[in-house]
């Protein structure tokens, strides 16, 4: 294919740097005016859309409401629904895979891609896919794996990764993608219409829609009393790889289950409305097995790869939990004024944001993590919007704690303990030792007004930017003393 | 520049106030205590105006915000235990800030560790704190005449005043209640000013960000001053004009910035503890 997206010149998986380099990263994004006021505008533009969609604060309280129910209810059942979803499924024709890794789900679709000497897979948009890093996996071993979701497909042929989980190539111009769609796809002449670059970007996928072996989806809610496979796209190139190619291989976090039909329903309204502004996405595809006999069209084979990848680890703490309940809308990071700042890919991790930031340390560890969670301010405006009530400014303290801790024997986390600093520890002790005791902080206080000519000029971050802090002449209590 | 209607609704349910009691507590805040107590005092002076006393404990610290949100919940907890007797009788808490008033309303119960007794000591407390703004409209009723000349403002409403204690249109309420002050809104009013405690020294790139682009939002208004009833906030936002004015040569400030508590006691006749000074 002569459009090939760009390999790394060694060969290697483009993979992000450390997570240990965000604070390079954030810096050179805030840093760069052009990404600064892109982001800003696009941000903008979605949360307006989103609150068009919410008119009436009592309707999307409630909403909001009987969403976060439906997820807790599907979690504290998710053993039984994942068996049920499994035997349900099985009815229905559709192979089930279990896999714990990354490498574990990529070996299971590459081995089906050789079961039918796949040459090409073409995709639908999955984030999970790209948890796992399933295109250079399957490029490594030969097998071609091209994006058909308009933004995936640009974010491909430019070499990058999604900065955005619903709108992967938002960081992006449309002068950029004029540039990228002339120098990477033979015949094509520059132009900015974006009317124009789509029809482009359509007829190259159009050809591989109908040459692809197998085609690969996302999932968004799998249902378990039906064995339902529910798919939510704008596009139409999520049923294109549902359908045309002869397999198709949807995969998922274990995560995303309900139990019954009925539970879809609100999810997919707060979903669209929260994620894009959309009442309603243009496709709603319910995947419930391989074609019929009788059918004029479906695939021949479908296969469902369940994906853990740390979500168990998540699991198993009552608080941390609450990061499961995610139906990856974006609103968060649309919302956050640092994603707003920095843009998705100064993260560095597959999911940026704020869902970003408590998801990825049950994947990732939190070695690589914890700085993520202290990339906060904690105003709470991802809570706020937040369609199923993930409390994330809780969880970002909770994840502080679990990293700032002193590592200890049954860590409910991987990596806990890994931004522990003895210094640091011990600053904190002293600091609740002073404002513990009454007559300590009195003292010091005394001290800090009396003496505050002696305060430093210079500090740290606080002086980069704004005129140093200096104690009052006199306190609060001396004043209220002496007020008659 | 567009200024999306993001929701503003608490995400707690509207509490419902008592009647004017006939004292009051003052949790003033180590941030007031130290750093800007003539806020605290004119706060305290507005309370005393309308006939409420006002006890001040004074084995009063801090409510353990910075090390609950840095991640150390241990130290957080030991602040806090210190202070659960520091309320005996049954008189509302007044917090001169959302931020503080947050913490000792939804989070001292949950940091104060397994110890039913003392969760319940813990809630009793947050069941009876109020953020200053709230307790001043809701439960005092203010409502004084404005005595000073025409003038144009812009407040800024602090996260936790907007989304912990539901208190974001509180502060526009008692300005409009002055009759010669103007509300300037300013862009992208609902988002974070950047301070964050911590977050101020460990992201700087980022919280410099923020509070550059809400300095300037701030400017466009062309208000004459800030109001805003955090002063964590407060800080953040006028510290950092005070380095661009500094930085441009310019001896005035751009962008000064008050306590509610201070506007509102100088605008209705009273003496602002700061101007006595």
């Amino acid at each position: 294919m002569s459009h090939q997206p760009q390999q790394q010149s060694s060969g290697q998986p483009i993979a992000f740097v450390s997570a240990q380099a965000l604070r390079a990263r954030m810096h050179d994004a805030v840093n760069d005016p052009h990404l600064r006021q892109s982001f800003r505008g696009a941000m903008d533009f979605l949360m307006a859309k989103r609150a068009a969609q919410f008119p009436d604060q009592d309707e999307l309280d409630s909403l909001r409401a009987l969403s976060e129910g439906i997820r807790q209810y599907s979690l504290s059942k998710l053993p039984d629904l994942l068996e049920q979803l499994e035997a349900n499924l099985t009815r229905n024709g559709v192979k089930v895979h279990w896999a714990e890794t990354p490498d574990e789900a990529n070996a299971i679709m590459l081995d089906i891609a050789r079961r039918h000497s796949a040459k090409l897979i073409v995709k639908g948009k999955s984030m999970v896919s790209e948890e796992i890093e399933f295109n250079h996996a399957m490029e490594a071993a030969g097998v071609g794996a091209l994006e058909s979701d308009m933004g995936e497909y640009i974010v491909q042929l430019a070499g990058e990764k999604p900065s955005h989980i619903i709108m992967p190539a938002i960081h992006q111009t449309k002068q950029q993608i004029a540039k990228l769609f002339a120098e990477k796809i033979p015949g094509v002449d520059y132009t900015d219409n974006v009317d124009a670059l789509i029809r482009i970007g359509r007829n190259v996928l159009r050809d591989k829609f109908e040459s692809a072996d197998i085609g690969l989806s996302g999932v968004n809610f799998a249902v378990a009393e039906t064995g339902t496979l529910c798919l939510v796209e704008n596009e139409g190139n999520g049923r294109m790889c549902t359908t045309v190619p002869k397999v198709h291989i949807a995969i998922t976090g274990i995560e995303k289950i309900v139990e019954k039909l009925e539970h879809v329903a609100p999810l997919y309204s707060i979903l669209t409305r929260s994620a894009t502004g959309q009442a309603v996405s243009t496709y709603f595809n319910m995947i419930s097995g391989p074609r019929k006999a009788g059918d004029k069209d479906g695939p021949e084979e479908v296969h469902l790869v369940l994906l853990d990848n740390g979500r168990s680890q998540a699991y198993a703490d009552e608080q941390l939990r609450k990061t499961l309940q995610c139906i990856r809308c974006g609103a968060c990071m649309n919302h956050c004024p640092v994603y707003t700042r920095i843009g998705g890919h100064a993260y560095g991790t597959t999911y940026p944001g704020p869902i970003g930031k408590i998801i990825s340390p049950h994947l990732m560890g939190l070695e690589q993590t914890h700085l993520l969670a202290t990339a906060s301010s904690l105003c709470g405006a991802c809570g706020e919007v937040c369609p199923v009530k993930i409390p994330i400014p809780e969880l970002l303290i909770r994840l502080r704690g679990e990293a700032n801790s002193a590592p200890h024997a049954n860590p409910a986390m991987v990596g806990q303990g890994a931004a522990y600093d003895p210094k640091i520890s011990f600053v904190w002790r002293m600091w609740a030792r002073l404002y513990a005791r009454p007559a300590t902080y009195r003292a010091f206080s005394w001290l800090a007004t009396r003496f505050r000519a002696l305060t430093p000029r210079k500090q740290s971050g606080w002086t980069a930017a704004r005129t140093p802090l200096q104690p009052a002449s006199r306190r609060l209590r001396d004043m209220v003393k002496d007020r008659r | 520049m567009s200024n999306p209607v993001v929701s503003t609704h608490a995400g707690h349910q509207a509490r419902s106030y008592p009647s004017r009691p006939e004292a009051v507590y003052f949790y003033g805040t180590c941030l007031v205590d130290m750093f800007v107590p003539e806020a605290g005092m004119d706060a305290i002076t507005l309370l005393e105006r309308e006939g409420i006393r006002v006890i001040f404990p004074d084995n009063q610290t801090c409510c353990g915000q910075p090390a609950f949100t840095s991640g150390f919940p241990e130290e957080a907890r030991q602040v806090i235990a210190s202070q659960l007797d520091l309320f005996p009788g049954d008189y509302p808490i007044v917090v001169p800030s959302g931020s503080c008033g947050g913490m000792i309303r939804w989070h001292w119960e949950k940091v104060i560790g397994d110890d039913a007794a003392l969760q319940a000591r813990a809630a009793a407390i947050a069941a009876r704190t109020y953020e200053f703004a709230e307790f001043l409209l809701h439960v005092v009723g203010f409502s004084r005449k404005d005595e000073g000349p025409a003038t144009t403002v812009t407040l800024h409403t602090s996260c936790s005043a907007r989304r912990e204690m539901g208190t974001h249109l509180v502060g526009r309420e008692l300005l409009a209640r002055l009759g010669n002050v103007t509300l300037a809104h300013h862009d992208h009013e609902s988002e974070c000013c950047g301070f964050g405690g911590t977050f101020s020294l460990k992201h700087p790139d980022i919280s410099t960000a923020m509070v550059t682009d809400k300095v300037a939002a701030l400017k466009a208004t062309g208000a004459s001053q800030l109001v805003t009833a955090d002063c964590g906030c407060m800080l953040n936002i006028t510290k950092r004009a005070a380095k661009e004015d500094l930085d441009a040569g310019r001896a005035k400030p751009s962008l000064p910035g008050e306590h509610l508590a201070t506007f509102l006691l100088r605008r209705t006749g009273g003496k602002p503890a700061g101007d006595q000074q």
